[in-house]
């Protein structure tokens, strides 16, 4: 170890403390236990809940990334994450259920990000019709075990089909297939206990994969943006299909959707988590939906799991590398013997199985599906969690998909009911908001000159280079400031509810991330040398030091 | 190449690009005609009691009329990505929006006339002018400032990057838009304040042969405004400086960086007019469909681009050709379609979509387009 130099800035040894695992490992620690009992202390009744839950919850979400991010030897992550993910969040769930219902969506989501990934990251592909795969799976269950009147259930009787009165092919009869709602799942002539659902993630991996197979054949010879358009009118097409199969033969019920979609037994996990929410002094009124909901937390991560498992064994192969090379220069690729075609389809289909296997599990916990599920808009979302987090990383998929899903369902959700609970006391924003907006906008403009400046000398020039902008950023402040002030929001308009502006936010985040973080929050190091290898030049020729004092510290931590 | 004599001039500007449109609808009609015609010949019933080729026989007036007019509109939001594309090599994602916000732009335009009274008083062509200028200049603005804000800092960059920043922007448009109409008016469906006013609405009657065809007085104006727009649009490209410096650039930036032409300056120019021909098309478009919403630039965008891609990306001519020809497909798949017991109209979208695929696949650089090798 070298002495710390005495021009360190407190920021910089406090991250050097943070270097030692002992401490480090008391900080996560603690950091747990804080998040952990803010949680358990929230009260629902409580007006301003939402905003407290909004904020608290993250710090559970965000855990596990802490963790990995840490210098702790790889025993205590791989046991802390056992602890966080397999221990606290279960016992979380139990105690208010909305909780494991999020982070059974976050981890359905993570898995369709790090699927995404696949496909965007590694192999350089745009696919923006990604949800159609998740649609496939989430289908291939629903149709089958739904209580809808599908030609699965009743049976099927094909008109022959004429041309100029020549009859192409004779009509024929097609026997119900499925029974569904009696816990029996009958298909052709074999009858299927409800435990063929685990059967079904197979069928749903093979299906997306196959059908990632039949939409790539014909689209991988275009290069990046128009697969990106012709992929986002697969994913229509699949949604129309999906729409309209309701007749002449009633497949996927049309628009309505399939509604009582089987879920498989969880009945077994009642007895223990009624024993362990006795031992938390929580009573459950209905253990059955949380037990359910249990099955599905842990089918999700094991999924997780598995596809994590996949990923890094893949981009760690000569077919990670063959990616690789696509993505960075295709003809170069070609020139060095890379099959192109085939590594294509499967960069298409392995990330398409991905989708499949939790749109099985998608199906199964909603039980219901429905077109409106799987649009455009579902796509971007899981484009916008691959793009967050960092294209090309396995953690950063993770953590965009963390992210997003929590913005998306917990974060905008909860604003949302924030507003109407402070409708209906009619609360009115106090004048002090006012010096807090301006406050805060001016902190965030100075802090960007800052952040922009290497010398006092140069913040002048950064100012005026900056003026108009910063001027616009804070007169547009100011204005909103005052409408801010002594506002009721008994007057908030009704249609303005913040969650059903995702686009809004997306939107500005997509934007923002290209502008500012193309490489992600977590990017794999590839990457950021890609998106960044001019400046990166730039700055090491400019502050030597600067560059000479990182290398010490990298000394230092013994890389 | 200029002009030379005000004989020239009317050929070039005049003649040529109107003989041009009329030989792309005579001919894409005429091709669709037969076709339908074969589908009726090898289904001469498709439901009982139907005779198909007397139905091709007393709608071909109205299908071929209906697909001049979405022709047309497609034809003009396509001029944008192609124009777009053409210097910058970039889809423009947020197109769509452009084209959207014209339509409401187009709606706020009228409803001013309807609370002025001037609706019924004021000269139709007078109203519809200014309200498809107004949607234009506010399009055509927007999209220089998408440019300015969005895409211009990441010049350079892989293309990915642009094309992720573009679908960000054209979500934050939709909510926008919808955020604004909450806030003013808390309802999303904008119904332009056209219903009993007889010079947009009353039916002209049309006798072709033995039938009559009902024309309406707003697919006149699509018709009108889109010839008008699309001469003007080819003398300025063709016959101006600011053109040719737009055609400089598209063909190589750095020389006509290096020549003395304002780069970045062409590229606003080219978002500007791109996107002003969006949201000219979006006004006509809204006065011709009654209403709209913050989501109705979607499909008709999607199917712009389809159009810009059939007809050959990067090429004016080729968005005219384009678009014309998928607005026809449409309108005889709508009409043919209608009498099909399994597929019918809901599957209309989707040959959209089909079209686009089989391009593509046998001739990625479109009817008109260049083949273009990528350079290593």
């Amino acid at each position: 170890m070298t002495a710390i130099p005495s021009s360190l800035s407190p920021l910089a040894a406090l991250r050097r403390l943070y270097r030692q695992p002992l401490i480090a490992g008391g900080v996560l620690l603690a950091y747990v236990a804080l998040a952990l009992l803010l949680l358990l202390n929230l009260d629902r009744r409580d007006v301003w809940f939402p905003q407290y839950t909004m904020l608290v919850f993250p710090l559970i979400v965000f855990a596990p990334f802490l963790v990995l991010e840490s210098p702790l030897p790889t025993l205590a992550k791989g046991l802390s994450l056992a602890l966080l993910l397999g221990v606290a969040v279960p016992l979380i769930g139990i105690y208010d259920s909305t909780y494991l219902e999020l982070m059974i969506q976050i981890s359905i989501f993570s898995a369709l990000a790090l699927g995404l990934n696949i496909v965007v990251g590694f192999a350089g592909l745009l696919d923006l019709g990604y949800i159609a795969f998740f649609a496939v799976g989430a289908y291939i269950w629903a149709v089958f075990t739904s209580v809808a009147d599908t030609i699965f259930r009743t049976g099927f009787e094909f008109a022959p089909l004429t041309i100029g009165g020549n009859t192409l092919i004779a009509g024929f009869n097609v026997a119900p297939m499925a029974v569904a709602g009696t816990g029996l799942i009958t298909v052709g002539s074999i009858t299927l206990p409800l435990h063929a659902f685990y059967l079904f993630i197979f069928f749903g991996v093979l299906l997306a994969a196959v059908a990632g197979i039949l939409l790539g054949l014909p689209v991988l010879r275009l290069r990046g943006d128009y697969l990106a358009i012709v992929t986002l009118g697969f994913g229509e097409i699949i949604r129309v299909l999906f729409n309209n199969l309701g007749e002449p033969g009633n497949i996927t019920n049309g628009a309505q959707g399939l509604h009582g979609v089987m879920q498989p037994g969880s009945a077994f996990l009642i007895d223990p988590v009624n024993g362990i929410a006795g031992v938390m002094g929580v009573t459950l009124r209905t253990p059955a939906p949380v037990a359910s909901q249990m099955l599905f937390y842990f089918l999700a991560i094991g999924i997780v799991g598995l596809i994590i498992l996949l990923a890094q064994r893949l981009d760690n192969s000569p077919i990670g590398r063959a990616w690789t090379a696509i993505r960075e220069d295709e003809v170069a690729a070609i020139a060095m013997g890379v099959p192109l075609v085939r590594m294509k389809l499967l960069a298409f289909a392995t990330g398409a199985a991905c989708a499949g296997a939790v749109g099985v599990l998608y199906a199964a916990k909603q039980t219901f599906v429905s077109p409106e599920s799987f649009s455009l808009l579902q796509s971007i979302n899981i484009l916008a969690m691959v793009i967050v987090g960092g294209m090309g990383g396995i953690k950063g998929a993770l953590l965009g998909a963390s992210i997003v899903t929590l913005l998306n369902l917990h974060v905008l959700t909860n604003f949302a009911l924030q507003i109407n609970a402070l409708r209906n006391i009619d609360y009115v924003i106090p004048a002090g908001s006012l010096f807090l907006t301006l406050a805060l906008v001016t902190a965030l403009v100075l802090y960007i000159i800052w952040r922009s400046t290497r010398s006092i000398y140069d913040a002048g020039q950064q100012l005026r280079s900056r003026l108009t902008g910063s001027v616009i950023t804070l007169v547009l402040a100011g204005l909103l400031a005052t409408r801010i002030v002594d506002f009721h929001i008994a007057d908030w308009p009704s249609q303005l509810t913040p969650d059903k502006y995702q686009r809004f936010v997306f939107g500005i985040l997509l934007v923002l991330m290209m502008l500012f973080r193309p490489e992600g929050l977590l990017p794999s190091a590839r990457r950021k040398l890609e998106l960044h290898r001019e400046e990166t030049v730039h700055e090491a020729e400019d502050i030597p030091d600067l560059d000479q004092r990182k290398t010490d510290d990298d000394f230092a931590a013994g890389r | 190449m200029e002009a030379r004599s005000p004989a020239d001039w009317m050929y070039r500007f005049l003649l040529f690009p109107l003989g041009q449109m009329l030989a792309f609808i005579a001919g894409s009609a005429f091709i669709l005609t037969l076709l339908a015609y074969g589908i009726a010949l090898l289904f001469p019933e498709p439901r009982p009691n139907i005779v198909l080729a007397d139905q091709i026989g007393r709608q071909l007036p109205g299908m071929v009329i209906s697909g001049i007019t979405t022709g047309f509109v497609y034809a003009m939001i396509a001029l944008g990505y192609t124009m777009v594309y053409g210097v910058l090599k970039f889809i423009n994602f947020a197109h769509s929006e452009l084209f959207m916000v014209g339509s409401v732009v187009g709606f706020e335009v009228f409803l001013v006339f309807s609370a002025q009274a001037m609706l019924l008083t004021w000269h139709p062509v007078l109203l519809v002018a200014i309200a498809v200028l107004s949607a234009g200049l506010v399009s055509g603005l927007l999209a220089v400032t998408m440019e300015r804000v969005a895409y211009r800092p990441l010049r350079g960059a892989p293309r990915l990057v642009p094309l992720i920043s573009a679908i960000g922007v054209s979500f934050f448009m939709v909510d926008f838009v919808r955020a604004l109409m909450a806030i003013t008016r808390n309802d999303f469906n904008l119904t332009y304040p056209l219903n009993g006013v007889d010079w947009a609405r009353a039916p002209i009657p049309l006798l072709i042969g033995t039938t009559t065809v009902n024309l309406r007085p707003t697919q006149i104006i699509i018709i009108v405004g889109a010839v008008l727009m699309l001469l003007f649009l080819n003398y300025f490209v063709n016959g101006t400086k600011l053109g040719r410096g737009i055609r400089a650039v598209s063909q190589d930036m750095t020389t006509a960086g290096l020549m003395g032409i304002n780069v970045n300056r062409i590229i606003a120019l080219t978002f500007f007019v791109g996107g002003a021909f969006g949201g000219a098309a979006g006004a006509l478009f809204g006065m011709n469909v009654g209403t709209v919403t913050p989501f109705v630039g979607f499909f008709p965008g999607l199917k712009a681009f389809i159009a810009a891609v059939l007809g050959g990306i990067g090429s004016v001519t080729g968005a005219l050709l384009g678009g014309l020809t998928l607005g026809m497909i449409e309108s005889f798949l709508n009409g043919v379609l209608v009498y099909f017991p399994v597929f019918g109209q809901r599957y209309t979208d989707i040959f959209a979509f089909a079209v686009l695929i089989l391009i593509l696949i046998f001739r990625p650089s479109g009817i008109l387009g260049e083949k273009v090798d990528e350079k290593v």
